[in-house]
């Protein structure tokens, strides 16, 4: 049994699953930057305390499973959401569906993908993908981050539905339903709203951690981190943050870049050019986000390990704040509707 | 980033697939591009599975000096922590650091054994030894 799904690559695993869903039910315009965008995705928040991997606890896009949601809702699609206890109950679920030919979304955890390096697989239970098909015992996957279509085992998905561990997927499973035509108004309000949660999320977060206050929160943060905690365990420290930022699926400097692509497609979209403007701020941001990661490999790799170092890459998280703080600031003076 | 700083370095999803980013075109738009790898990012990776491979060396020493069970090494060895462990188990995790002691392993039933035996995909037999 083979639906004519079509595999669609692209950078970020739930941006790309969001897309290719919606696309398979014939919305047409949505693309991973406006996916993305309208679900609000942009994000920064560093946890303190948390560990992650014996490491900083921080990322650089909002929680699992809200692009999705957003994005649907914000589209006026209805959509199905479910966690199961019980693996049985849950393959019997996806084996429905797939009867039905209705290719899905599942969150997964790395560990268990056997089809990536195993270089990659850590214990990471946030990734997704779309199972489209079933092909005696083995399930078709459609993994947004990897350029063709795999397989995996009915034993390595379910292990993977059911990985364990800090957000254990609970074999979450989710698709749209009953997709109705978008007209271009819906598409706009969609984004205008996308905008300013966006702006809300990243600017008016109590606290310091969250929004573009976290980025300077991490700044102060790498400044002490040599003293300390001695210059291996930063050197790791910085590893991790190089990770979260660039590893398969930011699309490059930390989700920047494609919010960038996202304020020009909405400018498009909306016809209005000020956008334009604001996303070559973010176009910057990703650079120096970029720069960072690479003055933190000169670091890790003991190329240049002195406190100057670190203060540098500190010094280039302020100007990423002010850069970042003032685009979202620009975003929500153009009060758009 | 422009198209044409989209990095090409080895990395280790070479041969497996590249990974799609966006960049800017001559004029300034979003276009995607593929890129076989970073060299920054493959550092960063590098260093995260040398202090994996520090950690699993260091657990085997210790339970082949009889100082931790082999529990401690197949954790590490697994890429997991407590936290993990027992999530896969549903063992407590303070009856987990029990486990680790030399004497209380030798004398926990095969129930339990078998619990830790399914979490890292081995057998009972493979589970009591360290090679």
């Amino acid at each position: 049994m083979k639906s004519a799904f079509e595999h669609i690559q692209s950078a970020h695993c739930e941006n790309g699953v969001t897309t290719s869903l919606l696309k398979h039910n014939g919305v047409d315009f949505i693309t991973e930057p406006l996916a993305f965008g309208i679900g609000s995705g942009l994000f920064y928040i560093h946890v303190p305390f948390l560990k992650i991997n014996n490491g900083p606890a921080i990322a650089f896009r909002t929680m699992p499973g809200a692009i999705f949601s957003r994005t649907c809702k914000s589209l006026g699609i209805k959509i199905q959401k479910i966690k199961f206890k019980d693996e049985l109950a849950a393959q019997h679920f996806l084996d429905d569906k797939l009867a039905q030919n209705i290719p899905v979304g599942c969150q997964v955890g790395v560990f268990h993908l056997t089809y990536f390096p195993k270089e990659y697989r850590f214990h990471f239970n946030a990734h997704n993908l779309i199972v489209f098909g079933r092909l005696n015992d083995n399930f078709l996957i459609s993994d947004p981050v990897m350029e063709s279509t795999t397989e995996l085992s009915v034993y390595d998905l379910n292990r993977a539905r059911f990985a364990k561990g800090p957000l254990a997927p609970k074999g979450h499973i989710y698709f749209p339903e009953n997709v109705k035509d978008v007209c271009i108004e819906i598409v706009k309000k969609a984004i205008v709203k996308g905008i300013k949660r966006n702006v809300r999320d990243m600017l008016s977060i109590p606290g310091n951690i969250a929004g573009v206050k976290g980025i300077r929160y991490t700044s102060k943060k790498i400044r002490s981190w040599r003293t300390k905690l001695g210059p291996k365990v930063a050197g790791l420290y910085l590893g991790q943050i190089v990770r979260m930022q660039e590893e398969i699926g930011t699309g490059g400097g930390g989700f920047r870049f494609i919010y960038a692509a996202f304020l020009q497609q909405s400018a498009q979209i909306l016809e209005d050019q000020r956008l334009l403007e604001i996303s070559n701020d973010f176009s910057k941001s990703g650079d120096l986000w970029r720069l960072a990661a690479t003055k933190m490999a000169g670091i890790f790799k003991g190329r240049n390990t002195t406190q100057e170092a670190y203060d540098e890459i500190a010094d280039i998280y302020l100007k990423i704040y002010e850069l970042e703080k003032n685009a979202f600031i620009k975003l929500k003076k153009l009060k758009l509707t | 980033m422009k198209k044409s700083e989209v990095p090409q370095d080895d990395s280790a999803l070479n041969n497996v697939s590249r990974e799609m980013c966006y960049a800017q075109n001559e004029s300034g738009e979003y276009e995607t591009a593929l890129s076989k790898g970073w060299n920054v990012k493959k550092e960063a990776l590098d260093l995260a599975w040398e202090d994996v491979n520090v950690r699993i060396e260091s657990a085997k020493k210790e339970v082949l000096e009889n100082r931790k069970s082999p529990i401690y090494y197949y954790m590490e060895s697994k890429l997991m922590d407590f936290v993990i462990l027992s999530g896969y188990t549903g063992i407590w995790k303070w009856k987990i650091k029990r486990h680790l002691k030399p004497s209380v392993f030798n004398s926990l039933p095969n129930k339990v054994l078998s619990k830790y035996a399914k979490a890292f995909e081995i057998t009972i037999d493979e589970l009591k030894q360290v090679i």
